[in-house]
Parts: C-alpha cells; sequence; structure tokens
C-alpha cells in the first residue's frame, strides 16, 4: 500500500509540477496576476508531494519491504537501521528521487525567500525550476520508477553494495545533490532574467546568496567523497580523475567561476551576459553530470545502471535544456549589455582572468572526460585518459589562478596602479618566497614543485593576512572589535574561503611531494621500516560484524623501538553478496596520516589467513590539511551568505509581509 | 590606454593564454591515452610492443598461481577466443576473483607476457566492466567482428 501511495504522490507531483512550469510563466508573459500567483502554491504542493513519495521509499526501506523490485535489490534485512536509510538514494531510482526532492527543496526555499523579488520575475523563476522538475519527474516514471512491486516478493534482499556501506553514503549523496540541484536557482534566475529582459545590479543580488550556498554545499559533498574514497577504497588516494568526480567537479569548476563573475556583477555592473552564460553552464554541468553518472555510460564504481532507455531520455533532455537556454542566451544576450569598463590591470581584469583560467581548466576536465566516450561511441576504439594528463594540465592552469587570488583582493576596482600593488605586496611577497625556500629542507627533501606550491600557498596566506590589515587599520573606529565589526562578514567569508585554498594547496604539495607509498608481504611477526616507522605484522583475527564476517589484522607501529600505537584494519566478507571490503587504519594527524590496509593472505596454501599476508602501508603527510582546506572554503561560502545586505533585503521582505495583508492574503 | 587599445590588449592576451593552454592540453593528452586491446587482438599482433596499454577480459579459471616469497601473481586474462599471460606484482583489488571481468593495464614484454602495472577490478559482483565484457562480445561474434575492427583502425 505505502509503496501505491508513493507513486501515485510522484504522479501528482508531475501533474503540479506542470502546472507550476507553464501557467505561472504563461501569466508573467500575459501580465496576467492570477495566474502568476499560482507559483507559489504548486511549487510547495509539488514539493509536499515529491516529499512524500521519498518518504514512502524510504518507509519501504525500513520496513524491509522486498515486494518492492528496488529495496529487494539494494537492501537486506540484516542492513544496520542507519544504512537502510540511506539505500534509499543508494539504487539508481532512489538517487534520481533524492534529486527530484532537493529541486523541490530549492524551489521551496525561494518560495520563502524571495518575497521581495517583482512577481513577474518570481513566476518565471518558479516556472524554470518547475519545467527541470517535470522532466525529472517524467524521467523518474516512466524509465525509472522507484516503487516497481516485485512479483513474487523476495524472501530476501540482495544488499545494498558493500561500498556503500559507509558512513559517507549517509552524508556524501545528500550534501553533493544539494550543491548539483543547488546551481538550478542560479540557472532559474538567470533564464528568469532573460526571458523579462531585465539584467542588473539587484538579479545579481538576488542570485548570489543561492548560488554561493549551493557552490558550500557542492565543496562540502565532494569533499566527503573524496575523504571516503580515501579511507573506503583501500588504496589511499584522495582523487582519481574518475569521470564520475570529474562529473561532480565540472560544476563546482563553473561555480566557483560564477560565484567571482556575480560578484562583479553585483558591485560593478560588468560581465553581464557572461554571468548570465556561466549560470547556465554550471546547471547543464551539473545535468550532464547526472547524465554521465546516471545512463550507464562510463566505466566506474558509481555507474550501476546499465540502461539505454535511460541514456536516451537524459540526452533529449539536456538537448532541449542546455539547447533551449543557450538559444534563448543567444537571442537575448545583445539585450543584456556588457556593463561597466575597467582598466588593464584592475580588480575587475583579474576576476575576469581567474575566470577565464577556471573555464580553460573545465574544458581541460570536460576534454579528458568525454572524448574517451566519444572515440567508443563511434567505435573508433577504446582509450582511457589517466590521471597524469589532468595533473599535467590542470596544475599550470590553476597556478596563475592561486597567485592572483594573492593580489586580486587587494587591486581596487576599475583601475589598480601596479607599483602601488607591488608595494603593498612586498611583505607577502618575501614570506612567500622565503617559506617556499626554506621550509621543503625542513620537511627533509627541497624538490621545485614542493617549493613551488609552498610559494603559492603562503602567498595566498601572507597577502590575505596583508589585505585583512590594511582593512582594519582603514576602518575609522578605534579598538579592535569594532574595527573588525566595521567588515562584512562576506568579506570576512572571502578571506576564509581563499585562506582555505591555501590550506588546500598545502595538503596537495606536501602528499605529493612526501607521501611513502608501499606494498609488502609480511609473515606473522615480521616487520618492515617505513619512513622512520617500523611496522610489524601480529597476524590476524576473525570478528564477526553486523551483516559480515571480518578479519582484523593488528599491525604494531614503532619509533625508535618504541610502541606508538596497534592499528587495525579490516577485510570484510558481506554476508548477502558474498563480496569482500578491505577497511584500511588511519592513525590521523595534523602532520600526517599513517595508514595500513590488508591485501589479502598470500601463503601458498590457500585455505589458511595465519601465513603471510599483502599488506600495503602509507604515510601520507598533512592529507587531512585538504580536507580542512576544503571545510574552510565551504565554511567561507556559508559566513558570506549571512551578509547583512541579504538579511536586510529579508527585513524590508519581513517589513512587507506583515504590512501587506493584502499580499499574503492573495497566496 | 584608449579603450580600443585596450580591448585589443585584451584580445592579445586572451589568445595567448588560450594557445598556451591548448599546447598544454593537447601534448599532455597524446602522450597520456591509453588504448584497450583485447587478448583476441593482442594475438593477432594489433597491440603495440614497449607502449603501455589496457587489456581486458575474464580471469581465466584456475589460472592464477602465486610466486613464494613475494607479491608477484601469474594469472591469465581471457576473451573465451584467446588467453595472455598476465604478471603483477602488487596487492589484488577486493573485487578481482577467478571467472570475473579485470581490466589490466602495463606493457606486453618480448615474451609474450603481459606485465601489469595496474589491475583494475572497480565493479561489484554483478557488473562486469564495459571494457571487460566488450572483449568477450567480441571475441564471441567471431571473425565478422575483428575484421570489423580491422576495418576502422585502417581507417584510423
Amino acid at each position: 500500500m505505502i509503496p501505491e501511495l508513493g507513486h501515485f504522490a510522484l504522479i501528482l507531483a508531475l501533474l503540479t509540477s506542470l502546472v507550476q512550469g507553464t501557467l505561472p510563466m504563461l501569466g508573467a508573459a500575459m501580465r496576467e496576476p492570477r495566474l502568476m500567483a499560482l507559483a507559489r502554491p504548486a511549487a510547495r504542493a509539488q514539493f509536499l508531494l515529491v516529499a512524500l513519495a521519498f518518504g514512502c521509499l524510504a518507509w519501504s526501506f525500513v520496513a524491509n519491504d522486498f515486494s518492492v523490485q528496488n529495496v529487494a535489490s539494494n537492501s537486506n534485512s540484516e542492513l544496520p537501521l542507519h544504512y537502510r536509510v540511506a539505500a534509499t538514494w543508494g539504487s539508481h531510482e532512489g538517487s534520481l528521487l533524492l534529486w527530484t526532492l532537493m529541486l523541490g527543496g530549492w524551489t521551496f526555499a525561494v518560495t520563502l525567500f524571495s518575497r521581495n523579488l517583482p512577481a513577474p520575475m518570481l513566476a518565471r523563476v518558479i516556472s524554470v525550476m518547475g519545467l527541470v522538475s517535470a522532466g525529472f519527474l517524467l524521467f523518474l516514471l516512466f524509465t525509472s520508477n522507484p516503487f516497481e512491486r516485485l512479483v513474487p516478493a523476495a524472501a530476501e534482499g540482495r544488499d545494498l553494495n558493500p561500498l556503500l556501506q559507509d558512513p559517507g553514503m549517509v552524508f556524501h549523496p545528500p550534501l553533493l545533490y544539494m550543491g548539483y540541484v543547488g546551481f538550478s536557482v542560479a540557472f532559474s534566475f538567470a533564464i528568469a532574467a532573460l526571458l523579462g529582459g531585465r539584467l542588473d545590479a539587484t538579479w545579481a543580488r538576488w542570485s548570489r546568496p543561492w548560488t554561493t550556498v549551493a557552490w558550500s554545499f557542492l565543496t562540502v559533498g565532494i569533499a566527503l567523497g573524496s575523504a571516503w574514497a580515501y579511507y573506503t577504497l583501500g588504496w589511499g588516494g584522495w582523487w582519481f580523475w574518475d569521470p564520475v568526480e570529474n562529473a561532480s567537479f565540472m560544476p563546482w569548476l563553473t561555480g566557483t567561476a560564477l560565484i567571482h563573475s556575480l560578484a562583479v556583477t553585483e558591485k560593478r555592473g560588468a560581465f553581464k551576459s557572461w554571468t548570465v552564460l556561466l549560470a547556465i553552464v554550471a546547471f547543464s554541468l551539473s545535468l550532464l553530470g547526472t547524465f554521465l553518472v546516471r545512463s550507464g555510460v562510463l566505466t566506474s564504481v558509481h555507474a550501476f545502471a546499465t540502461d539505454p532507455a535511460r541514456g536516451v531520455f537524459i540526452l533529449i533532455f539536456l538537448a532541449i535544456v542546455i539547447g533551449g537556454s543557450l538559444a534563448l542566451f543567444a537571442y537575448r544576450a545583445g539585450k543584456v549589455g556588457l556593463g561597466g569598463s575597467f582598466d588593464l590591470i584592475s580588480r575587475e581584469s583579474m576576476l575576469l582572468a581567474n575566470n577565464i583560467l577556471l573555464i580553460v581548466a573545465l574544458a581541460s576536465v570536460l576534454l579528458g572526460t568525454l572524448y574517451p566516450l566519444f572515440l567508443d561511441a563511434l567505435n573508433l576504439g577504446k582509450i582511457s585518459v589517466g590521471p597524469p594528463y589532468f595533473d599535467t594540465v590542470f596544475y599550470p592552469l590553476m597556478a596563475p589562478a592561486a597567485f592572483l587570488m594573492g593580489v586580486g583582493p587587494l587591486a581596487r576596482w576599475t583601475r589598480a596602479p601596479l607599483p602601488d600593488l607591488a608595494t603593498r605586496l612586498r611583505w607577502a611577497l618575501g614570506v612567500a618566497l622565503a617559506t617556499a625556500l626554506v621550509a621543503p629542507f625542513l620537511l627533509g627533501r627541497w624538490s621545485l614543485l614542493v617549493a613551488f606550491g609552498l610559494f603559492l600557498a603562503f602567498w595566498i596566506f601572507a597577502s590575505t593576512i596583508v589585505n585583512l590589515r590594511q582593512r582594519l587599520s582603514a576602518s575609522p573606529r578605534s579598538g579592535l572589535l569594532a574595527k573588525l565589526r566595521a567588515n562584512s562578514p562576506s568579506y570576512y567569508g572571502m578571506v576564509l574561503a581563499h585562506l582555505g585554498v591555501g590550506v588546500f594547496i598545502v595538503g596537495v604539495t606536501l602528499v605529493k611531494g612526501y607521501e611513502v607509498e608501499k606494498d609488502v608481504r609480511l609473515d606473522v611477526g615480521e616487520s618492515v621500516a617505513l619512513g622512520g616507522y617500523d611496522f610489524k605484522f601480529a597476524g590476524v583475527t576473525p570478528h564477526p560484524g553486523p551483516n559480515y564476517r571480518a578479519l582484523t589484522g593488528s599491525v604494531e607501529v614503532r619509533k625508535d623501538g618504541r610502541l606508538i600505537e596497534t592499528l587495525a584494519p579490516e577485510k570484510r566478507i558481506y554476508n548477502a553478496s558474498g563480496q569482500a571490503m578491505t577497511i584500511a587504519a588511519i592513525d590521523s594527524g595534523f602532520f600526517g596520516d599513517r595508514y595500513v590496509s590488508l591485501g589479502e593472505p598470500v601463503s601458498a596454501d590457500a585455505s589458511t589467513f595465519d601465513g603471510p599476508w599483502g599488506i600495503r602501508i602509507y604515510l601520507k603527510p598533512f592529507v587531512d590539511w585538504i580536507w580542512i582546506g576544503a571545510f574552510l572554503m565551504a565554511l567561507g561560502g556559508f559566513l558570506a551568505v549571512s551578509d547583512r545586505r541579504y538579511r536586510l533585503a529579508l527585513k524590508t521582505r519581513a517589513a512587507r509581509l506583515f504590512g501587506g495583508t493584502a499580499h499574503a492574503g492573495a497566496d | 590606454m584608449k579603450p580600443r587599445n585596450r580591448r585589443f590588449a585584451w584580445i592579445v592576451a586572451g589568445l595567448c593564454l588560450l594557445g598556451v593552454a591548448s599546447a598544454l592540453v593537447l601534448s599532455a593528452f597524446r602522450s597520456n591515452l591509453v588504448f584497450f586491446f583485447t587478448p583476441s587482438q593482442i594475438a593477432a599482433h594489433e597491440a603495440p610492443q614497449g607502449r603501455p596499454f589496457r587489456v581486458g577480459g575474464m580471469v581465466e579459471s584456475g589460472s592464477l598461481a602465486r610466486e613464494p616469497n613475494s607479491l608477484t601473481v601469474r594469472f591469465r586474462v581471457t576473451d573465451t577466443a584467446q588467453t595472455i599471460p598476465v604478471s603483477y606484482t602488487g596487492l589484488l583489488p577486493d573485487l578481482f576473483k577467478e571467472g570475473k571481468g579485470v581490466v589490466a593495464q602495463g606493457t606486453l614484454g618480448l615474451d609474450g607476457v603481459f606485465h601489469a602495472s595496474e589491475v583494475l577490478a572497480k565493479h561489484d559482483e554483478n557488473y562486469m566492466p564495459p571494457q571487460a565484457k566488450d572483449a568477450i562480445d567480441t571475441a564471441r561474434k567471431g571473425m565478422t567482428m575483428k575484421s570489423l575492427h580491422q576495418e576502422t583502425k585502417a581507417e584510423r
């Protein structure tokens, strides 16, 4: 009964989204307030219906209803409760439902927080989101119904893929989708503005907080995914340039360009066309990412679906959304105008350069991700593009962008004299150079790459501090606290996010420069020395888990003969699927990780696990800084959104709400 | 600077950047492409000697053997028509199993053994890596497909 209720709710949601996607749009075109007023209630109803459907699916998982195909293939009665809830979005169908739920949630948020938007604008924004929603609901209902019944019902489920039975599964997909789907708001604002022919600083001020929040969620989502891959896949990498990762990284790169470009449009009225184009591209890439991951065209862990009907549907949907919005852009961009002019050396020009670098980097990632697919589709052979390609292309493109991060925030709008900039940044340059020259010696071995990476990181740190100091001393108020308060949260958000990039660069540089990786064959009692530590293998013991059997290894770590810790890496065999899974034992620290994972028994006699094992031992200096940096960036984003500028808008909204009962009554 | 000169400077700077970026991308791209061959294609001497490539298929049942006192393993990859011996030193992924799909990256030695530097088995129990599946399907379809492959290769 419950699954049918969910199915029915989805059908109603589709009908509602069609109303939401057409009538308010029509109303905006005909200047008919009654049609426009439909936008808000329709969007809310649609969200509630999708939420109801999602709740029904989650209930089916929690209640182990194996008469539902989706539950039978992706869950198991032995699965712990929190993973049964997470299994709701563990399947293809479920994750699309989560996508649609997120889209509904963002639309709902728009109806809540955009009361000061002109009615036609709001009607158009919500309509565009409704149309996107309708596309996804059609896709769900016609190709990927999550409530499909299984007759006869299965006695037991086939279990959630063990790779997904991890706390990462509970948080990573929802946060990632929050980000992915969040760009739909910026997209809808852009389309609405193009339709209405009105694009100005106010438009940028409206879409800016939405974009920043979406970007922050996406940043956290990607970082969590990276950390998850690091500890769960058992080979200690934090980024593989896997197409699925690229699928989430491409919208991030565009989103990063977009939040910077929006800043210029809001403050200076410049880059208007460019900003609109970025908003379209960012969301198009979110859709493309969904297509890549969900159509099963990739050779990768995430691609659990292989059904051409789905691929064709998403391709057509992509063509309509991307083609349609780009055509609209081409038709209307002339009306939008370019906006204010600026000098060759100014904050605008640096932000423009930053944008170009990000987009070129995006193009190179897109090429490396799609080219193998094109060749394959055209039957021209099978190739793969490995991490070396991305490494050689991506880092050189990002280095100048990182350098500009130091200069840009100090440069004045419109015109920034170079000598003045140089004088202000002397000190920062000195610090960065000194660190680059000296620090690698202290860390062990001097190498050009490490020196260069540290130079960029400390250049960002030092120039950000210079910027902060000058901002504070420029304030006429006395007392540090008053001076601190004189700057806006959005300024501190920027500072924090930039410092986060610096922290991230330190992590990447030092891991790349000094990591030690070794695969060894160790007999029980045998030990191996690595990076000043002694790792002694003390054998494995069996441990039962809730839905798996585990062999837990014991590796004693000694430094100068003194026992520091005992690491316990695990090898699990899941009961339902029989699949093996490696759980690494990681000792995380501020200065780096010690990482041990079990391979397999390598004795000639395959029946015993008491003999020698293949063991992977890694030392990963400063690796956690990678994720700390990413979290700082996201935190900066959230801080920026708390700016009074946006809250002021809220206040006027509230004033209108309480003052204008007629308006509220019309809801 | 006059607006026109300024615009010109911007365009030149943009073109320079784009040129450098494209050169970088294309050279990196050319040197990092890894081609994929099936055991049948290798048997037909279509795969390059010395240059890394990927081979895919199924791990032949009963072919896995360990060398004593090292992490070196030997196994054979089959597409049901032909097989190729593979040697690999290191830890095998969790999903590596006899009778299951596998993709390995490495170079073909003069002795006809494929020396793998990386063994990929990124798939679950029911899911075959598309490349490995394709290798087997192609081999099963037999000669017709093979000649087609050679045609497309010749066109390239």
